[in-house]
């Protein structure tokens, strides 16, 4: 199928609507990760999970964590021409603070002075060397203030040419992208398709050259045409429990539930065995954060589990109903999973399958669920803000989960600056949340990217991106 | 004139009701626009500022009195999901889309039912009769999502006359879009075609029963003369109900169809709305959806009559 | 005539078998409805599984057993409300006209345009989730479609020679409504029911899409389907045995109402 001078667009498949292009309003993985080849903000992230200059050429932080300094890449351009100016920069934060109002990472900035034009100095109102991974904000241009939601100028690889809603957005190469040593491909439509089948069909049919979140089934029949990457979905998926529901309160029942899932089958059912198990909230691959030591504390072990329980005086059992979206049929499936897995050591478990906003607003927000399976992706590389969700005050603390020794250690991590202890810290907490059995925290799940034979690269990052200026023509 | 101007205020007092009911149901499900958009790593605060900004923060009274009286000046809002595209821009673009469907399917289903189920009635009873009879009883049984990918599969795949997904939008590339939509069109017609024939066969076999047939007949007209001439008027009367309602259903945007062909239509754009709780956008494909379920209603009425002089309303 | 009734023959012994096929798997299936084994999944029909298995290493077979009963039951359960409330509505506006034939059937227009989603939704939040509440709101959808065809059925009726007859007679309305032309709209109500019955199995699988119809791991023949969709490449088998079951039952079904009304021609 594939002609060896066909350079036309490369088409990607993406299951999911992207339904504003404000990089600032940005909410969902999928938004973030096209939206990645746009923008950039003064860094950018890598693909071992750590941050480089991207708008900023380097940066300087002072001693005590607070006074971080910029100086801008000289020649950078914005997607019209113009150059990039230290105002942009301020401009730029100051409309993103502003957007997610006073509880948002960049309300911890107290000033943003541009003493000349290429210098940018960013003073935080107190220490926080995790600051630096908040800077990734698109920049924008000030010029376009007005037009920023409909017609978004970034300094990223890609501009942005077309934006069709619940259809497709394109993105052509910017041809004044700093970065001249980059080679890659002139155009890339981004086609919403409905769902994970259609876009499968339409992958066979080759009107998509690039889809991801393939199931093994399907990579064994995708045919000659296409290059499988394999890599992981960057979620911690599990089994999130309600700690305040009554039986869920018991650590041992909790533990009890750890033991009964088999987390190797389901890592096995979905993507033979790609996936990573983990056993607590951790990414893998972001090696820089992540407790290694917690691996391997809860074996498949049902009678262990029917043990605790009994121990726990549940030795009957008790009644646990799975919330799960519907949309999902990943989530879906791994609670048909575990619902069996539970009725083996005698939970009466079951299914509650719901619509996406009645998950939003009952499970996530009002906290009214017993147990759900999903899957949390990572929107900051600040590993801060990954472990707020266990904190017991904090708005996010989904299972409800509380530990006064959790809560000293997280506030401990916020004030030191030294990142050796911070590893050390969240090591700790990753630990407890491992030997307190929050959840059932089972695997960075193993995801196979199909990309046409026309074309070659594609890096993988641990966070939400889609990195299309990684992407070269194969002839 | 009379009978024109009851209808139409029958309609805008359906319209009133229908928009009331569709308010009151955001009211009632669970799930919130703005959290919808923000999702799971928003800040409450960011939550209760967009709500603010969405005016979700009002009761629900209020906010009905805000969105009629701009639904009045013909401003249906600006879409919650898609935050820049105004309610009438987005339905202005789904909406070709889905009339073309209808249209090419109505074709279809007129071309091919009618013929059939006239052949049917005629040789009732005997072989082409039989066989359209089984065909179509199969047909009919076929789940329509079911059809939809057995299409596809073979068009799209084992033959490549059709490429799924490579849907171009009218005003781009009309003729694209016509050809693109031919096989979704015929995926939408074939169990409504199976049950056209069925209807006409089944009223020209009951008409034939009828008093006025066997005047016709002792009058020495032919079959076919008695057929064309008297009964076909007569036996179409339920079959332009059940057309009229085939049509509707389609304007109103058929869903599976358009998952299963990826075409942005104006079905697709009323689950997205619903699942994203996007109630502006709602509340004008639900209005849309009425004023074409009460608009061919009318059309049908009118058609009885012409059918029909007997049937005369007040 | 007598050709008529091979329909029914062949209806009613295919809906007798799906039947029974149905009620044996609601007591007994060859494994557990719900039983999994990763390592059988995907397998094409053999001897031990005679429609293969699903991705999970579900029986197929047991699968669509047990799952033919739901779908029936929701079927039935669907059209008997929408055929039963749309033909008393559909009877009443059409015979007696008039301002309650127009506020009716205005309502139906309401019933008609309001998206069916939205209103499972509203059901499910209000009564909770369940089947009965789905085939309530099922149910409800489906009174519009009924009650235009009797009211359009009553209305032609009414102006013909045998009505008028009764009318100077002096029975009463009711009488005539129920006795004289409730009968005469047989022929359609049974085809209409046909597709109201197809209807329902396809509209169960569509609101399972949502997370509103049968809960899983529970199997309905609609939601194996919809579910085999992404695994149609490599398991056609998955999709196909449920499909032509679905095929099957409304076969059966369509074929006994197309007997009955030759029956009484």
């Amino acid at each position: 199928m594939s002609d060896s001078s066909d350079h036309s667009a490369l088409v990607f498949g993406l299951t999911q609507e992207i339904s504003s292009v404000d990089p600032h309003e940005d909410t969902d993985a999928a938004t973030r990760s096209v939206l990645f080849n746009v923008f950039e903000g003064l860094v950018k992230p890598t693909t071992d999970g750590e941050v480089e200059p991207a708008v900023a050429q380097d940066y300087t932080v002072s001693d005590d964590m607070t006074e971080y300094t910029f100086t801008l890449r000289d020649g950078i351009t914005f997607h019209d021409g113009n150059p990039v100016t230290a105002e942009d920069v301020k401009y730029s934060l100051e409309r993103s603070a502003g957007i997610d109002g006073d509880q948002s990472a960049l309300s911890a900035i107290s000033d943003i002075s541009t003493p000349d034009d290429s210098t940018v100095v960013i003073t935080l109102s107190a220490p926080d060397s995790e600051f630096i991974y908040n800077l990734t904000t698109a920049i924008l241009e000030e010029a376009n203030d007005a037009q920023q939601a409909d017609n978004p100028i970034g300094t990223g690889p890609f501009k942005l040419t077309e934006f069709e809603e619940g259809q497709y957005l394109t993105l052509e190469k910017y041809d004044g992208y700093w970065n001249k040593d980059l080679d890659y491909i002139d155009e890339v439509q981004v086609k919403f398709v409905a769902d994970a089948d259609e876009a499968f069909m339409e992958l066979q049919s080759g009107s998509i050259d690039c889809l991801q979140y393939l199931t093994k089934d399907q990579i064994s029949s995708v045919g000659d045409d296409y290059n499988i990457i394999t890599t992981t979905m960057m979620l911690v998926h599990g089994l999130f429990l309600n700690n305040d529901y009554e039986p869920l309160q018991n650590k041992e029942v909790r533990q009890a539930l750890n033991y009964a899932v088999d987390r190797d089958a389901i890592n096995e059912m979905f993507a033979d065995g790609k996936g990573m198990i983990v056993q607590t909230h951790g990414y893998p691959r972001i090696t820089a954060w992540y407790n290694k030591d917690t691996e391997g504390t809860y074996t498949y072990d049902p009678d262990k589990a029917k043990e605790l329980l009994a121990d726990a005086g549940y030795a009957d059992g008790f009644d646990l109903e799975i919330t799960v979206p519907s949309n999902f049929t990943q989530h879906v499936t791994t609670a048909e999973m575990i619902a069996e897995n539970l009725k083996a050591v005698g939970i009466n478990a079951t299914i509650n399958s719901v619509d996406w906003n009645t998950w939003l607003s009952e499970t996530y927000q009002n906290r009214n669920y017993q147990a759900t399976v999903i899957g949390f992706d990572i929107s900051s590389l600040s590993p801060a803000t990954w472990y707020k969700r266990y904190y017991s005050t904090s708005d996010n603390d989904m299972t409800n989960f509380a530990s006064t020794e959790y809560d000293s250690l997280y506030d401990q991590a916020q004030q030191t600056t030294d990142n050796d202890t911070k590893k050390d810290l969240y090591g700790q907490m990753q630990q407890i949340l491992t030997d307190d059995a929050a959840s059932v925290f089972i695997q960075d799940p193993g995801d196979f990217i199909a990309l046409n034979k026309r074309f070659t690269g594609l890096k993988t990052y641990p966070v939400s991106a889609l990195d299309f200026s990684s992407v070269q023509y194969a002839n | 004139m009379k009978y024109f101007i009851k209808k139409i205020i029958s309609l805008i007092i359906t319209l009133l009701v229908i928009s009331l009911l569709t308010f009151t149901a955001f009211s009632i499900i669970p799930g919130d626009a703005a959290l919808s958009k923000l999702g799971v790593d928003a800040s409450p605060t960011a939550v209760e500022n967009l709500r603010k900004e969405y005016g979700l923060d009002k009761p629900v009274i209020v906010r009905y009195g805000d969105w009629l009286a701009d639904a009045l000046h013909g401003d249906f809002g600006q879409s919650f999901k898609y935050s820049n595209k105004s309610v009438s821009e987005l339905m202005a673009s789904r909406l070709p889309v889905t009339v073309l469907l209808a249209v090419m399917s109505l074709i279809i289903i007129v071309v091919v039912s009618l013929p059939l189920g006239m052949l049917s009635a005629r040789f009732s009873g005997r072989w082409p009769d039989t066989v359209i009879n089984i065909v179509s009883q199969v047909l009919m049984a076929i789940p329509s999502f079911f059809l939809g990918i057995i299409i596809t599969y073979v068009f799209g795949i084992v033959l490549r006359v059709f490429q799924t997904g490579g849907f171009v939008s009218p005003d781009k590339d009309l003729q694209g879009c016509i050809r693109y939509l031919f096989f979704p069109a015929v995926a939408v017609a074939i169990p409504k075609i199976a049950m056209v024939v069925k209807y006409l066969r089944n009223s020209v076999l009951s008409e034939m029963k009828k008093d006025y047939v066997r005047t016709a007949y002792s009058k020495g007209n032919s079959d076919n003369q008695v057929l064309y001439g008297h009964v076909f008027r007569n036996a179409l009367i339920p079959v332009i109900t059940f057309v009229a309602m085939v049509v509707a259903e389609i304007l109103a945007g058929s869903l599976v169809v358009e998952q299963v062909f990826s075409i942005p239509g104006m079905g697709r754009l009323l689950i997205t709305s619903i699942s994203a709780r996007d109630y502006p956008v709602v509340q004008a494909s639900v209005l849309y959806i009425t004023t074409i379920v009460v608009v061919i209603n009318f059309i049908v009425d009118v058609l009885y009559q012409l059918a029909d002089p007997r049937i005369r309303y007040a | 005539m007598k050709k008529k009734n091979r329909y029914l023959t062949v209806g009613l012994i295919m809906t007798a078998a799906v039947l029974v096929f149905t009620i044996i798997g609601q007591f007994w299936t060859p494994y557990p409805v719900n039983a999994m084994d990763s390592s059988a999944s995907n397998m094409a029909p053999c001897a031990a599984h005679l429609m293969g298995t699903d991705d999970l290493g579900r029986d197929v077979f047991s699968r669509v057993m047990n799952g033919c009963g739901m779908t029936f039951f929701v079927a039935v359960c669907t059209v008997a409300i929408g055929a039963a409330f749309g033909t008393i509505i559909g009877a009443l506006t059409g015979f007696y006209g008039g301002i309650f034939d127009e506020i009716v059937m205005r309502i139906n227009d309401v019933l008609l345009s309001f998206p069916s989603v939205l209103l499972a939704l509203i059901f499910v939040s209000v009564l909770g989730k369940g089947k009965y509440n789905i085939i309530l709101a099922l149910g409800i959808l489906f009174i519009p479609s009924f009650a235009r065809i009797v009211r359009s059925e009553v209305v032609r009726y009414k102006s013909l020679e045998f009505v008028k007859n009764a009318q100077v007679m002096g029975c009463s309305s009711m009488r005539i409504i129920f006795r004289y032309i409730i009968p005469n709209t047989k022929v359609s109500m049974l085809t209409a029911a046909a597709i109201g019955f197809n209807n329902a199995v396809l509209a169960e699988a569509s609101m399972s899409y949502l997370g509103l119809g049968i809960q899983p791991p529970d199997p309905s023949l609609g939601r194996m389907l919809s579910e085999a969709q992404s695994h149609i490449f490599n398991a056609p088998w998955y999709a196909l045995f449920p499909g032509i079951m679905i095929v099957i039952i409304i076969l059966g079904f369509s074929l006994i109402s197309e007997g009955l009304r030759a029956m009484n021609d």
